[in-house]
């Protein structure tokens, strides 16, 4: 499946280095599926917003329905836990805009067609300022044009590795197939690594 | 061509480009565990696929793991269904696990080293960020995602990008109380909890010369701490006879001397160029704590706690979340802070080295009357060889409690968990809100033998001012 926008409103989750636990502390991970895991998302972090009177962005009401994630710098930073990535998918997030991602989060979203798209830091705050607005706004994530708009109201530049770009917009983003496709070169690589040739006997 | 370690190996392993600019990477050795293997081989199976190459691939059990009561089926039945569904896909594929009766079951960065599986010039991928541990080999190792174990399964490589090599030359030497814990968490407090993304590290420099392959590994280990998916090590006389002898090793003496040769010329060369380089002294490092909510905060232990006022507006808001969670006033010191529970363990710190230099310090003397201290060995394999020394004895005598073999308290997916507030001083490698187990537990990262000296103290002490026996067991 090719993906090209992603239209929808916003949530905004505030705070750099967002980590992996917060997002789906490791108690949700003895699973044997993804069903389900979304009803877990940042489950301890919510339980403190409320201890402190607050309320957490994904339990305000206004939250459901949203497809747009906006986040603050190395989001998703910590463990590799893919159970991250799939409970916001399954939530019914779309795209995240952040002002950076960690690596291995970043690749785990975009294998299951989750967009990670960059803003600079001045944009950022005027996205979150957009998207705290009442009555929320409808965005859409372009990944033609690099660009998060609302109407012909505003638009914002966007960032994101081209190899990502490419890998969502021409519906690769799901590399098995193509990792596949030349089953040969991977047995002519396997062949010259010496290391191969060593173990084999003891295997 | 000058090259480092890193083109080495990743031109080794280029299978192609893909058409996003991608490489495909050939993946010489996949290790896996319980945890993010189930959908992975699901997907595999619903897709009509087989295990390429089931002999490049192993699997152990390391994180839900129960360290005590151990017998089958487990009293928590999710993870008891977790273990029977890695037993039943790698039966099915023909995939070694190491199992609880194999004698060999451990974290599965412990395990791949100790069995010689980890080898100079490898690609080593595993559904774990912490794969990095391997690196200290001069391999190249990487944490993926459950997709991408579905994508090594499938077709024994990945999509990956290139990364930018960043070179950390620590020079000088240590001094007396600083470990590699302390080497690490000063990297990362210096550039940053993302200060690696889009780099491989490679460390070096006489400090990292100097050091064991169990000290390389924790270095290594926390490489994703500070952004880095991937850590190394250039492969020396250290790492050649470290491997002489190991179980998957090469064996025999003529293939494993000619291995070594190969294994010297992976690392990178004299004039090698890298896409930036830093400096770090060695008698410039301290014990080294973490007193925030993320790897990056952290005080040499003599230093105050930061005061939010005193940093950039940017700086506060981060800075305060993790005072209000820890509890912790700003200025304060950490020494002398209560801890409630010690951890000893985790793929950072559970190898014998750092029971050893654990031992060593709680030799004699016996855990505060209100902390709870345990140490759960790395594998099974550094249980027995601890026992073999006493260290058990050790440990027991002073009123830790000794365990079998995992993940344990690192993550608290087995019982091994914080309750409430509790402060834990862990050997561990994150101190993230709700790591270990309790939504508003508290972990202050440290080495080994500082932890050790919590325990006994009952508070963060300053392990330079401990008077510390000389390390047990056979000299490092």
């Amino acid at each position: 499946m090719k993906i090209e926008t992603v239209t929808g409103r916003m949530v905004v989750v505030r705070g750099a280095d967002i980590d992996t636990d917060r997002i789906m502390p490791a108690r949700f991970l003895k699973v044997i599926s993804f069903e389900g895991l979304e009803a877990h998302l940042f489950a301890d972090d919510r339980v403190e917003a409320r201890g402190q009177g607050g309320v957490h962005p994904f339990d305000r009401p206004d939250a459901a329905g949203a497809s747009i994630l906006i986040a603050g710098p190395n989001f998703g930073c910590g463990s590799s836990r893919e159970h991250a990535p799939q409970a916001l998918r399954r939530w019914g997030i779309g795209a995240i805009v952040a002002a950076s991602f960690a690596e291995i989060f970043a690749g785990n979203a975009t294998a299951i067609g989750l967009v990670c798209a960059t803003v600079s830091a001045e944009d950022l705050d005027a996205l979150m300022a957009h998207a705290e607005r009442d009555p929320p706004l409808q965005v859409t994530v372009d990944l033609a044009q690099l660009v998060v708009r609302s109407g012909p109201e505003w638009q914002m530049s966007i960032g994101m590795p081209s190899a990502t770009r490419h890998a969502l917009t021409s519906g690769e983003w799901d590399a098995t197939e193509l990792l596949l496709a030349d089953y040969d070169e991977v047995s002519r690589v396997e062949a010259r690594l010496p290391y191969l040739r060593a173990t084999s006997r003891n295997a | 061509m000058a090259g480092t370690l890193f083109d080495k190996v990743w031109d080794a392993h280029h299978v192609r480009t893909l058409p996003n600019g991608q490489t495909q990477l050939y993946v010489g050795l996949h290790l896996m565990h319980e945890v993010t293997s189930p959908q992975a081989f699901d997907m595999l199976h619903a897709r009509g696929w087989t295990v390429r190459a089931p002999h490049r691939t192993f699997a152990t059990l390391d994180h839900i793991v129960p360290t005590q009561a151990q017998q089958r089926p487990f009293a928590d039945q999710m993870a008891e269904a977790m273990t029977a569904a890695l037993e039943r896909n790698c039966r099915r594929h023909g995939i070694p696990l190491f199992g609880l009766d194999s004698g060999l079951q451990g974290i599965v960065h412990v395990v791949g080293p100790e069995l010689g599986l980890t080898q100079p010039g490898m690609t080593i991928a595993c559904g774990d960020s912490h794969t990095s541990t391997h690196g200290a080999f001069g391999a190249l190792a990487f944490g993926i995602g459950t997709s991408q174990v579905r994508d090594v399964l499938a077709s024994q490589s990945v999509a990956l990008s290139r990364l930018l090599v960043r070179r950390i030359d620590v020079q000088g030497r240590l001094l007396q109380g600083v470990t590699a814990k302390d080497v690490i968490l000063s990297i990362i407090r210096q550039l940053g909890v993302q200060g690696g993304a889009g780099f491989a590290y490679e460390y070096g420099g006489t400090v990292l010369d100097a050091m064991s392959m169990d000290e390389r590994m924790t270095i290594c280990n926390m490489s994703i701490e500070g952004g880095a998916r991937i850590g190394y090590v250039n492969p020396d006389d250290t790492t050649v006879e470290f491997l002489r002898g190991r179980r998957f090793a090469p064996s025999g003496e003529r293939e494993f001397d000619e291995a070594a040769e190969r294994w010297r010329r992976l690392a990178s060369d004299a004039g090698a160029r890298y896409d930036d380089r830093v400096g770090i002294q060695g008698e410039a490092i301290a014990p080294t704590v973490t007193w925030g909510i993320h790897p990056g905060q952290s005080i040499a232990i003599d230093e105050r706690l930061p005061d939010p006022a005193a940093v950039s507006a940017g700086e506060r808001a981060g800075i305060e979340d993790a005072l209000t969670f820890m509890k912790f006033t700003p200025g304060m010191p950490l020494t002398g802070t209560r801890v409630h529970v010690a951890f000893i363990g985790s793929c950072t710190n559970g190898r014998l080295s750092d029971l050893r230099e654990a031992a060593s310090v709680v030799r004699g003397q016996h855990v505060a009357s209100h902390v709870r201290a345990l140490v759960v060995p790395g594998s099974q394999q550094v249980r027995a060889a601890a026992e073999a020394e006493g260290l058990h004895e050790i440990f027991l005598e002073a009123g830790f409690e000794w365990r079998g073999a995992g993940c344990s308290m690192c993550l608290a997916m087995n019982n091994d968990r914080l309750v409430g507030d509790e402060l834990c001083a862990s050997s561990s490698n994150r101190n993230f809100k709700g790591r270990q187990g309790s939504p508003t537990g508290r972990t202050l990262l440290m080495s080994p033998a500082m932890v050790a000296a919590a325990a006994v103290a009952g508070e963060v002490v300053d392990i330079r001012t401990v008077a510390q026996g000389t390390p047990t067991g056979a000299a490092r």
